[in-house]
């Protein structure tokens, strides 16, 4: 395996040198320049392994063993808003994402209130737009593994929002990130930046779609900033083809006062690692991390999310669920950080999970780090069945047991749909979610 | 033809025999009281009719509207108008009380080949139904049974009965946990749904109840069996005199 795997990085190395050709005059820059380290921190690294820690409970082989070819930017567009039509929401902002590069034909900006900048991230990088070279990659460390170190080197596009101060944006503001139909195996690096200034307000949805079928692996990072008091819902909802990879990485730092949401919804995806840390870097900071996971057949879902309590008097919630079928595995890593100056830090963090089959498996790991004495810390997890007497009590009142095993599968799922704040979103969710569970319950992959 | 035949009914739980050759018709128009001292097979008796998979019948059989009981799963037999009233009504967090309410009753109407509600004509329905069990509005939009109280929940499982409507209704010691207000308003709304067109078998192991309604007859199970039935004096006299005395009697009639 060894073999096959630094094969798979000498190719990784030639895709990087012929995308090097193809910058041109932007290979003397000094991003281009962070783009070289990253890379030979890759070479360096290799990919993460069950050895590390951070990866012990998710065996990435099937990803790593496959050559993922970059897609050269450029490229003619191929899919048109009919294919996104049943991920598309009707009443928001729209960007679309293809295949890493932000497409301004798909996109649908008119709605932006005047002020907020709602571009292509290459297009902002290029117009030296001040927000976005100031917090570009200051959350996200690129050497944190073999991923983002990936994708520091190659990413190239993706979307940059930024809504100043004082700004509430009523609209949604959805990012469909798509993928498209290729002959091999591809990856996708977009790489998004969203900023909310001071008691600005905004909801950003980020889907990612792409088609069932094709190989492809979509290595995302998203990071995301909220100055003092802005309000941010962020709710991601992953719906990536069958045989898709999906590794993502975001990052959130948050001012005094700020409060964020996060509702990660994943449903897609034959293995996927998504990582999200916030970081409560000022007094008065509000969190709540909401997770769902649904998986089936063979999928693997990874959720690792930390929560970096640096400053006192800040509070973070964080429920975390999965619904397990067939043979999927789960699971949750959720560390909580109290640093020595964080005192009266109110933490709470839940992680559920349903396993309707005896095949499928939850690793959950709560991994608290407290280094002040004033703190409120909790944690609890729980892994079940569905409850027979309640089945037997749906079905006593006329459900037939696979509607009653539905409504109470669905039941469980709903504390986190619930907590979505935009209701076009959660009944393209709830919908989602019934024609999963219906595949699972008929044992389709 | 009856509505309820069971004929030397035998079943038992994890090979203990528990019923031990019951026999009990039930008309169209009847309440029936089976009255017991704890562990007689009461419970028992009520989860075996409903479905309950605990327990597994050895011997005997059970008609219900002509057809044999143990054909019909769970679903079946409420869809055919059995229906259970919990002696320990389940707390379902997430269900929302009406949704799975017009979910149950769209899958009974559905098999009578009724036209399934719409939103509008079920909420008319439902609180129609409320007003009978005097509850409030509040417990539509509540998760099913969860944080109520444990009055709140057996009236719950009369509204659920009033909104569904069955033709053999089997309450499984509704009257523990109420107190006596809570005691008359399930006694109430038990009395208006009472007609020619159903039936009722009321499981208590006290009388009470039955002195808000009224049973047409009264069995004593003892020990898996029907020992002893009479009329709603028999419930009068077990209050005062307690069950031994049944024990005895059957004792020296073996």
């Amino acid at each position: 395996m060894q073999s096959t795997d630094q094969t798979v990085q000498l190719s990784y190395q030639s895709d990087f040198e012929k995308f090097e050709q193809g910058l041109n005059g932007e290979k003397s820059t000094p991003r281009h320049a962070l783009r070289r380290r990253a890379f030979s921190k890759f070479m360096e690294m290799g990919f993460p392994t069950s050895r590390h820690e951070e990866w012990r409970f998710t065996n990435i082989q099937p990803v790593t063993k496959t050559h993922f070819q970059p897609v050269p930017a450029n490229q003619a567009v191929s899919i048109s808003l009919a294919d996104l039509e049943s991920v598309m929401l009707k009443d928001v902002i729209r960007v679309v994402i293809v295949d890493g590069y932000f497409s301004s034909a798909l996109s649908d900006l008119k709605d932006l209130p005047a002020g907020v900048v709602g571009e292509s991230l290459a297009a902002a990088l290029k117009q030296n737009r001040p927000e976005a070279l100031i917090h570009l990659g200051a959350y996200t460390d690129s050497s944190e593994n073999g991923f983002t170190a990936l994708h520091a080197a190659f990413s190239l596009d993706g979307v940059f929002l930024f809504v100043p101060g004082h700004t509430i944006v009523e609209k949604p503001i959805q990012v469909i990130y798509s993928a498209t139909k290729r002959n091999d195996p591809f990856v996708a690096y977009p790489r998004s930046l969203f900023i909310a200034g001071d008691a600005a307000q905004v909801k950003i949805v980020e889907t990612y779609f792409g088609p069932g079928g094709q190989a492809y692996l979509t290595n995302a990072v998203s990071e995301v900033v909220l100055g003092t008091h802005a309000v941010v819902e962020h709710d991601r909802i992953q719906l990536e083809g069958e045989n898709a990879f999906h590794v993502n990485t975001s990052s959130v730092y948050q001012q005094a006062g700020s409060a964020y949401r996060s509702n990660c919804i994943t449903l897609g995806g034959l293995l996927v690692r998504n990582t999200l840390a916030a970081r409560l870097d000022a007094e008065g900071i509000e969190c709540r991390l909401n997770g769902l996971s649904i998986a089936h057949g063979n999928q693997l879902i990874d959720n690792h999310t930390l929560l970096d309590h640096i400053k006192p008097n800040c509070s973070s919630h964080q429920v975390y669920k999965a619904i397990l079928d067939g043979k999927a595995r789960g699971v949750f890593n959720g560390k909580i950080m109290v640093h020595k100056d964080a005192q009266k830090t109110d933490a709470k963090q839940t992680n559920k999970t349903l396993l309707l089959s005896d095949d499928a498996v939850i690793d959950t790991k709560p991994q608290l780090e407290i280094f002040a004495d004033d703190v409120k810390c909790t944690h609890g997890a729980t892994v079940g069945q569905l409850d027979a007497e309640h089945i037997f009590y749906l079905r006593a009142r006329g459900l037939d047991e696979s509607e009653a095993r539905d409504m109470l599968t669905y039941a469980f799922a709903g504390e986190v749909v619930g907590s979505i704040g935009i209701p076009e979103l959660r009944e393209q969710i709830d919908l989602q979610i019934h024609s999963r569970l219906d595949r699972g319950r008929k044992g389709a992959v | 033809m009856s509505l309820l035949e069971i004929k030397n009914l035998r079943a038992e739980v994890n090979g203990n025999e528990i019923l031990r050759g019951i026999n009990l018709t039930v008309n169209l128009g009847e309440i029936h009281a089976i009255m017991g001292p704890n562990g007689s097979g009461k419970s028992t008796l009520a989860g075996v009719l409903a479905g309950r998979d605990a327990y597994t019948v050895t011997e005997g059989d059970v008609l219900y509207r002509g057809k044999d009981l143990f054909s019909l799963n769970p679903e079946e037999r409420a869809r055919e108008g059995l229906f259970l009233a919990f002696q320990y009504p389940v707390e379902i967090p997430g269900v929302n009380n009406s949704y799975f309410l017009k979910a149950a009753l769209n899958a009974v109407r559905k098999y009578r080949g009724l036209e399934e509600l719409d939103a509008m004509d079920f909420l008319k329905l439902i609180k129609s139904k409320l007003k009978l069990i005097e509850m409030d509005e509040s417990f539509l939009n509540r998760p099913v049974n969860e944080g109520f109280s444990g009055g709140e929940k057996k009236r719950n499982e009369i509204f659920h009965m009033a909104v569904l409507d069955p033709v053999l209704s089997i309450l499984d010691e509704t009257d523990s946990g109420l107190d006596i207000d809570a005691l008359r308003i399930v006694a109430d709304g038990v009395n208006k749904l009472r007609s020619k067109e159903n039936a009722s078998i009321i499981v208590t192991h006290y009388q009470r109840l039955l002195n808000y309604i009224i049973p047409d007859v009264v069995h004593v199970l003892v020990d898996g069996r029907i020992v002893k039935s009479g009329t709603k004096d028999l419930a009068v006299e077990l209050e005062s005199r307690g069950y031994d005395w049944v024990k005895e009697e059957t004792a020296q009639a073996v």
